[in-house]
């Protein structure tokens, strides 16, 4: 996306043509680099070594303006600048306008709080939605639903931005034209009367008042049938348990009972519905606080570098048809109880001979976790294993499936693509999802849907999809809809909307359905109805609907059922083909549907710091042997399908594997996502929805240019990253190494003092980052985005360094020293990195108009209306932690209205937070309005800030609890407790900036017989 | 030939040299002037609004408490602007007719809110918030001019910073106690000089002095300790009091 009148200006990485082999031997023996973020650094290209010596490379091209002119328009904005005194004499008279009724429960200026549900392919979490007069502003965790425990996911925090994107869907359209409710309303219920098959297609549904609307419709309309698509559908978990139990059944993971933990291809910290529950309860099993030196173990299997193995204690890339191997290995072992001498694949027997005695030296505390892309059959091994292990009902528990219909999803559509194609369907009738872009590329299913004689679409925006169908309504968001749904463990929400629908066109689905029965209700009522009919509730209904609406869920998660898995044998299907494609949805635009979301686009993936793209990921090994390098074109082709996608190459990626990621290359989608990146859909096959075990693959011609943020923002220190094992820790507890000049906290005698605390007893805030539990899901960084009005750049300014975010995670590679190939399995550590509010900041003496100076709390204050844009501070910031508005983001954002100010935009700031403008230098605040409001309340009372009151929102989102922050000079908060760990050290401590955010050192916990 | 200059000429030739360097002085001096003049500031000017609402009759004359109209004023950064229905909470009642009262009756009726022309504004990147400084004892009429002597409403205080930063820097100068009513906390100190003042007690020249809304500092010496006294008592931070961060962010 491009920012108005903005030419392109792409680092092009095709001049540097980068040689692995040279890289490799850089990074082999004693004196090769230990942490690196990028095969560039390592390969020092000219490419990176421009990103080195300036912040902004490139910068020169923005204004070649002569020296002449250039004191001209000095001398003009000089004489003018006065002018800005004169506010009143060129503002408009403004207006102040009360309500007419002011609502009891608000008082003005300060907000309101209201719990809702956000559902994602049929799975709803709890969130806790902030309210300023209206309007919502933030999304939140709800901090006691059992799915979020107050956390969120980025894509939660970037559904705010969906909500008031201004190319929502607003009109109802009949073949394009305008049409009206009624007018719908009266073609449709005359179809529906008319008989014929009718075919309703939904996504996965787990909202049981939807899926009684359903029933109801079925129920009336005998020659309607239901079928469900869900690109990102759990088929292998829910076919799997019916292998295992004889039903499907939800399996529920209990990382807090497991001390050792197998994942077989599976992210559980990225993919699984209750992402956020498993990322606290895994992060509170390995936390080092204090004296805890239990940790618990993660052997993690991955066909792809997800979440999981990035904070994996041993992590093999493995092809994907090797995992069943690897599983039946384990259960091998585990039923003979010892060890055995076939190994499985490129896994070699003695790795698994001692993961299987781990996993039986924990009996009832071990966990095997089978992945989402990987088949059935997978599953209910994995879930033998765990019988086997005695996990079942201690770290594994089941309970009835959250899918209201747990059917396999592919066959059905595949029948309803087949009558659609054969013009059997009278009336087709899309509730949400996107069918036309994301069914696999086998069904042509858009083509499909335009045979059908009469077809509906209710959709957030106008799509694929609704182009094709006779009917286009627009779907109210869930933040102005009630609804209701069920989270990863079976707890029951209710979705409560925070604002009437913004457009009177728009309709949820419950209202749409009742409305094709004749039976027209608003959402409200659909739900009450719904939950007093199947009594929901015990007691009187009133007080427990209120209850179920104050909390955010009704208490009790779903009954858990006792089984016992029975295993068929099972030959694990040989791997073929050079290559294996796997798919993957995008951890930020997820299956496509937030590919018009700015932030979600604009946020580095968390392996490949890619924004605004999706690559074919292929390891340097295969990189190699296909010959191609980073942006050059890749042919994949298979069954007469073929794309054509740019190739990132990715250490950590296993040899002879393809992945693809979902989500882009959108063709009708707003200005922001339209044609994003490349859509890979066109090759997925509905038999095999995540792997192609035969495709073709061969390098195609042609360059792409991406923009990747890893090579950003570099802080060229030694001794950045701090990373040891639990059995280094007892020796060295601060992993400090051995070149480091000064001592951890205070062991060598120093002229400086230990800390400086200016006079009073004020406050002095600082902040602890823990390595160890970040598992670098983005959270953070869009909820900073979301909270301090952080504008979207667009690609091209992403590659000229001008990104945004104030918080970056930093992933780092740790070179594995054993391997022969170093490139092979690299280690990755991810480290946010934001303002560390340096005490003697090196970014204040330079400033010339003291718009950056501290105050007496101890934060690095940035005064935007003083900033004149020197940019003196971020060049002299050693953490390049400083973002400038290079140009009026704001306001200047094409991509949301095609020029003009996007008005339903200002909707969506936080009031507490200044809306920068071109020209100023910004950076993390340590969210100093949430402080300010946090010491005004407590002065309110008469006592001191209590610990814990002031949550930044970083911290505040974060699922593991990484980020705490407070009072440092009060020596019994949490914060000045972790700042003082040992296994805290400043970064780039030697610089004596005196950061006040302090880095707790990252921890693996190997198993010593893998290791030697 | 003629001479072309008189000899005056020599007299206005100099003047005008020193004319020529006062001039960019003046006109630096003069623009100071004017955007610190109502011109600019609006300080003074009653603007019009959708009904002719006036503060000195509804606080003064009829005594109405600042906090039944601005309700939020103790407890948000925003103080408030009362809603059609508390104006018809008494003009349901009483002056059901009267034809300045047609606007709001319209609101009411129509549920249309009624525009007011904003007086009091600061920029978008100052955070001022009400509750801190009501809490602190600062009386309204500090920055907001005589409100109760308003017929129509108009703006008190120029809003410039360094007015901001006097007391800011110096808040002994400006926090003020009821010698007679020592015991009221600093918010309830606010509130009750109006009721003094309403009910035609007898004030002390500080206290006129706030009241009218005027030179609000005080430069004497006992009151001044006094005014420590009640920093101190009050947990006024006063280093912290001037940072950029607590106003700007």
């Amino acid at each position: 996306m491009e920012i108005a009148g903005q030419q392109e200006l792409v680092m092009d990485s095709s001049e540097t043509q980068l040689n692995l082999e040279a890289v490799r031997e850089k990074l082999a023996g004693k004196t090769g680099k230990e942490f690196w973020r990028s095969l560039e650094e390592v390969a020092e290209t000219q490419e990176f070594q421009a990103w080195v010596e300036d912040e902004f490379p490139h910068r020169a091209s923005i204004s070649e303006v002569d020296r002449r002119s250039f004191l001209k328009y000095m001398g003009a904005s000089l004489a003018l600048a006065g002018l800005s005194g004169c506010r009143g004499m060129f503002l408009p008279q403004k207006k102040i306008v009360p309500y007419v009724n002011q609502p009891e429960e608000l008082v003005p200026g300060k907000p309101l709080f209201y719990a809702t549900v956000m559902s994602l392919g049929g799975y709803a979490t709890g969130l806790l939605v902030e309210q300023a007069t209206g309007r919502p502003i933030k999304i939140e965790g709800n901090p006691e639903h059992p799915a979020s425990l107050g956390a969120t996911d980025a894509i939660m925090q970037g559904a705010l931005l969906d909500f008031y994107d201004p190319d929502r869907s607003q009109d109802i359209l009949e073949e394009g034209r305008f049409g009206t409710w009624d007018s719908f309303l009266a073609a449709a219920r005359a179809r529906l009367a008319a008989g014929g098959a009718i075919r309703l297609l939904t996504g996965t549904i787990g909202s049981p008042v939807l899926a009684a609307q359903i029933e109801a419709f079925l129920r009336q309309f005998p020659s309607a049938k239901w079928v469900q698509y869900e690109p990102g559908a759990r088929e292998g978990a829910l076919e799997g348990a019916r292998q295992a139990f004889g039903r499907p059944l939800n399996p529920v993971y209990h990382f807090r009972e497991a001390d050792v933990v197998v994942s077989l291809d599976c992210d559980f910290l990225g993919d699984l519905p209750g992402k956020l529950r498993y990322a606290r309860d895994f992060a509170d099993g390995r936390r080092l606080e204090g004296n805890d030196r239990t940790m618990n173990r993660l052997y993690a299997f991955e066909s792809t570098p997800g979440l999981a193995g990035g904070v994996a204690d041993h992590r093999w890339p493995v092809r994907p048809s090797e995992v069943p191997a690897i599983a039946q290995g384990l259960w091998a072992r585990i039923n003979a109880g010892g060890d055995l001498a076939e190994g499985a694949g490129q896994v070699p027997a003695a790795v698994l001979n001692s993961i299987a005695k781990d996993l039986m030296a924990h009996r009832g505390r071990s966990l095997v976790l089978p992945g989402e892309g990987q088949p059935a059959e997978l599953h209910a091994l994995a879930h033998a294993i765990n019988a086997a292990l005695g996990s079942i009902g201690t770290s594994v528990t089941y309970t009835q499936p959250v899918e209201i219909s747990p059917e396999p999803q592919a066959p059905a559509l595949r029948e309803l693509a087949g009558e659609l194609h054969a013009g059997k369907v009278e009336a087709l009738i899309i509730l949400g999802g996107n069918p036309a872009y994301d069914a696999p590329g086998d069904l042509k299913f858009a083509e499909a849907i335009k045979k059908a004689a009469f077809s509906v679409h209710l959709s957030l925006f106008g799509d694929e999809t609704s182009a094709l169908c006779t009917w286009h309504l627009p779907e109210t968001h869930f933040l102005e809809a009630w609804g209701d749904g069920r989270a990863y463990d079976g707890t029951l929400s209710i979705q409560q909307p925070l604002i009437e629908p913004l457009y009177p066109t728009a309709h949820s689905a419950l209202e749409l359905l009742s409305a094709l029965r004749n039976k027209p209700k608003g959402g409200y009522d659909l739900v009450r109805e719904h939950h007093r009919a199947a009594s929901t509730f015990s007691g009187d209904f009133e007080k427990a609907w209120r209850k179920a609406l104050h909390d955010g869920f009704v208490p009790g998660a779903g009954a858990v059922v006792a089984v016992t898995p029975t295993v068929t044998r099972w030959a694990a299907p040989a791997a073929s083909g050079e290559f294996e494609v796997v798919f993957k949805l995008d951890p930020s635009v997820h299956d496509g549907r937030f590919a018009n979301n700015g932030w979600m686009q604009e946020l580095p993936r968390p392996w490949t710091k890619l924004t605004w793209d999706n690559a074919a990921l292929v390891s340097p090994g295969s990189a190699e042997k296909l010959g191609v390098q980073t942006g050059q074109m890749l042919e994949i082709e298979q069954g007469g399908a073929k794309i054509v996608t740019p190739v990132w190459v990715l250490p950590g990626q296993p040899d002879g594997v393809v992945t693809l990621t979902l989500g882009f290359g959108r063709e009708k989608c707003g200005i922001i996502g339209q044609e994003v990146g490349h859509n890979v859909y066109p090759l997925r096959k509905s038999d095999q929805p995540w792997l192609l075990t035969d495709a073709s693959v061969k390098k195609g011609s042609g360059q792409y240019k991406f923009a990747s943020t890893q090579i950003h923002h570099d802080l060229g220190g030694k001794d950045v990253v701090r990373v040891g094992t639990l059995e280094e820790m007892r020796a060295n507890p601060n992993f400090q190494p051995a070149h480091a000049h000064h001592g951890g906290h205070g062991d060598l005698p120093s002229l400086y003092p230990k800390e400086i605390f200016p006079e009073g007893d004020l406050p002095q805030w600082g902040m602890t980052v823990d390595m160890n539990a970040c598992i670098g899901c983005n959270a953070c960084v869009t909820a900073c985005q979301a909270e301090n009005n952080t504008p979207v750049v667009g690609k091209s300014q992403v590659a000229r360094g001008r990104e945004m975010h104030w918080i970056r995670i930093d992933r780092y590679y740790q070179t594995d020293k054993k391997s022969d190939d170093p490139l092979a399995n690299p280690q990755p550590v991810f480290q946010p990195v934001m303002c560390v509010h340096c005490e003697s900041a090196p970014c204040e003496p330079v400033c010339p108009v003291a718009a950056t100076v501290h105050s007496h709390e101890g934060l690095n204050q940035m005064i935007y209306n003083r900033c004149i844009g020197t940019r003196y501070c971020s060049n002299n910031c050693p953490y390049k932690v400083r973002r400038f508005n290079f140009l009026d983001y704001p306001h200047l954002q094409k991509q949301f209205t095609g020029g003009e100010r996007p008005k339903l935009l200002k909707l969506l700031n936080n009031p507490d937070v200044s809306v920068r403008s071109r020209g100023v230098m910004e950076k993390c605040t340590y969210c100093v309005q949430r402080i300010n409001e946090a010491r005004i309340e407590a002065k309110k009372e008469r006592r001191p800030i209590r610990d814990g009151e002031v949550v930044t929102a970083c911290q505040q989102v974060c699922p593991t609890r990484a980020i705490t922050f407070g009072n440092i000079a009060d020596k019994d908060s949490k914060v000045a407790h972790l700042r003082h760990d040992p296994r805290g050290y400043l970064l780039l401590e030697e610089l004596n900036v005196r950061p006040r955010t302090t880095h707790l050192a990252k921890v693996r916990n190997p198993n010593p017989e893998i290791q030697a | 030939m003629a001479q072309i200059f008189k000899p005056s000429a020599n007299s206005i030739a100099r003047a005008s040299l020193v004319g020529f360097a006062l001039l960019p002085v003046v006109v630096g001096l003069g623009a100071a002037k004017l955007s610190r003049s109502p011109m600019n500031t609006d300080v003074g000017v009653a603007k019009n609004q959708p009904v002719a609402f006036s503060h000195q009759h509804h606080v003064f004359e009829l005594g109405i408490d600042c906090r039944y109209c601005h309700t939020s004023v103790e407890k948000s950064a925003f103080a408030g602007i009362p809603p059609t229905e508390t104006c018809m909470s008494c003009h349901s009642q009483i002056w059901t007719n009267s034809p300045l009262l047609e606007p709001v009756r319209q609101s009411y009726e129509e549920q249309i809110p009624l525009e007011w022309n904003r007086i009091n504004d600061i920029p978008a990147f100052v955070n001022f918030n009400h509750s801190i400084h009501i809490d602190r004892g600062i009386q309204c009429n500090t920055c907001h001019g005589a409100m109760q002597d308003m017929h129509m409403t108009e703006k008190g205080r120029a809003f410039q910073m360094a007015w901001c930063l006097d007391c800011h820097r110096n808040p002994e100068r400006f926090i003020y106690v009821d010698e007679k009513n020592p015991d009221l906390s600093p918010r309830q100190q606010v509130f009750n000089l109006y009721w003094k003042y309403q009910a035609d007690e007898k004030l002390t020249p500080r206290e006129l002095q706030l009241i009218r809304g005027k030179e609000q500092f005080t430069n004497n010496p006992h009151e001044i300790m006094e005014g420590e006294q009640l920093v101190k008592d009050y947990g006024v931070k006063r280093p912290e009091l001037a940072d950029c961060s607590i106003c700007h962010y």
